[in-house]
């Protein structure tokens, strides 16, 4: 009976230590404003995420000071004066695939999922739900969505003076290539 | 075998609890493994009247009109100095990512001048930690009013004058930065036997933010060897003011007993005087447009 269980438990171990695990750190976010005054866009190709297949688990990281704008003012004002990258220098999303059964990781295919988490910018973190896909191919797993941010709900303010500079809502492009990881 | 079931259900449950801090852990960037170089120590390339470290980056340029009234002390009938003005425009340009030059013409003396200020050390923290920022300011203006006794034989070499500079500034926190100058002028020809070609100053100056866009700064250049300028009494520059930003211009409003608004004219040839109430009203306007992408 003593050598059962520890066989069980061995067994156990042994499933959990299989959990595969998909990593990038060079990950693409790119941000869009647009109003009649002006387009905003900036990209930042240094996002870092691991998706856990087995649990559906998926967290996000990214470095504010790595958007990169084509005007250096509009970077220095984007970092000084609404994100305020010396106070806040990551934004992260911790959240998980919402019906993880209608993705089968192992099959090569896309497939189009909602993943619901904790989205956490400017020190403000808000539920969010969020509509993507998932594309596995050989070698790995690849990742897109497009979703809408408003920028007030996470305290970000946007002084009249430049309130027809910045739209209300900004378009969020999420495209990212995963690695499995040798656990 | 009720202790081995429950042993049993831990062990299934144990690796999933600490699942999403495990998968954040793996892509957690610690701040202390990059280098994180600072930023807008000031809102412009000026402090008040002088250069801060700041500089313009490349493939922009910075549209500069500076405006300083007559004295607070001419009287009502001058309207407190607002009758009269003395301007300098600029054309600032950055050309590298460490290296800026500009041109200008004042109206005091009539004078063109040119500059270029490039960066000798950042300011960083993270990986490798540099107290200051550092940047060296190079500067030649040339006189153009006519010559106060064209019988004499005058040079055109006499309406040259050089600065140089060494800006070394800290970003303190947020909201407080500072900066120290060491400053050295030299003119060419100078009024009197008496008065030196070489001036020696030290400049110190710092803002102090306010609101998110609104900073007070104050210069202040103490010249170690200045005489007199004219046959009048010098005095060293003193300015205080606010920096407002909106946008793409900052607007820089000045109070300063200094007439001029570069290097050559300000440190030496400042007869003006804070107590006796020589104090001109004045702005910088700066306007940056991105002519390179």
């Amino acid at each position: 009976m003593k050598r059962l269980s520890i066989v069980i438990l061995l067994l156990d171990l042994f499933i959990s230590a299989n959990a595969q695990k998909y990593m990038t750190k060079n990950g693409y976010i790119g941000l869009f404003s647009s109003t009649p005054v002006e387009n905003i866009k900036a990209d930042n190709n240094q996002v870092a995420s691991v998706i856990d297949i087995s649990t559906g688990e998926v967290v996000f990281q990214v470095l504010i000071k790595s958007f990169k704008f084509e005007k250096a003012l509009m970077e220095e004002h984007f970092n000084e004066n609404y994100m305020e990258s010396d106070k806040f220098p990551k934004s992260t999303f911790k959240g998980k695939i919402t019906n993880p059964a209608a993705v089968d990781f192992n099959k090569p295919g896309h497939y189009d999922v909602t993943v619901e988490g904790d989205l956490n910018i400017h020190n403000v973190t808000n539920k969010v739900s969020v509509k993507g896909s998932f594309d596995v191919v050989t070698g790995g797993i690849e990742a897109n969505s497009k979703f809408i941010i408003v920028p007030e709900e996470y305290n970000i303010n946007i002084p009249t003076v430049v309130r027809n500079n910045i739209a209300k809502t900004i378009e969020v492009t999420v495209a990212m290539k995963y690695a499995p990881v040798g656990n | 075998m009720r202790p081995l079931i429950c042993a049993f259900f831990t062990f299934l449950i144990f690796p999933g609890a600490f699942a999403q801090e495990d998968l954040m852990d793996m892509i957690n960037t610690k701040t202390s493994e990059s280098i994180n170089y600072t930023t807008a120590t000031f809102k412009s390339t000026r402090v008040m009247n002088g250069h801060s470290v700041e500089k313009m980056p490349p493939g922009q340029l910075d549209v500069r009109i500076s405006h300083r009234f007559g004295t607070l002390n001419s009287g009502p009938y001058q309207f407190f100095g607002l009758d009269q003005s003395s301007i300098h425009l600029g054309l600032e340009y950055g050309i590298l990512k460490w290296l800026m030059a500009g041109i200008g013409r004042g109206s005091y003396e009539k004078t063109f001048d040119g500059f270029a200020k490039f960066t000798i050390l950042r300011q960083s923290s993270g990986a490798r930690v540099m107290p200051v920022s550092v940047s060296a300011l190079s500067s030649v203006a040339v006189t153009s009013a006519k010559w106060s006794d064209p019988g004499r034989a005058n040079y055109f070499s006499s309406r040259l004058s050089y600065v140089q500079q060494l800006l070394i500034a800290r970003k303190v926190n947020q909201s407080f930065s500072v900066q120290i100058a060491p400053t050295f002028v030299h003119r060419n020809l100078v009024s009197t036997e008496l008065d030196p070609n070489d001036l020696y100053a030290i400049g110190a100056g710092g803002r102090m933010k306010l609101t998110k866009r609104i900073s007070f700064n104050a210069e202040y250049y103490y010249t170690i060897n200045k005489s007199s300028y004219m046959n009048q009494t010098v005095y060293d520059p003193l300015s205080v003011g606010f920096d407002i930003e909106t946008g793409g211009h900052v607007f820089q409003l000045i109070f300063t007993n200094s007439l001029a608004m570069i290097e050559k004219g300000f440190i030496g040839e400042t007869t003006g005087s804070w107590a006796k109430g020589d104090i001109h009203f004045g702005f910088n306007i700066s306007r940056v447009f991105t002519l390179k992408k």
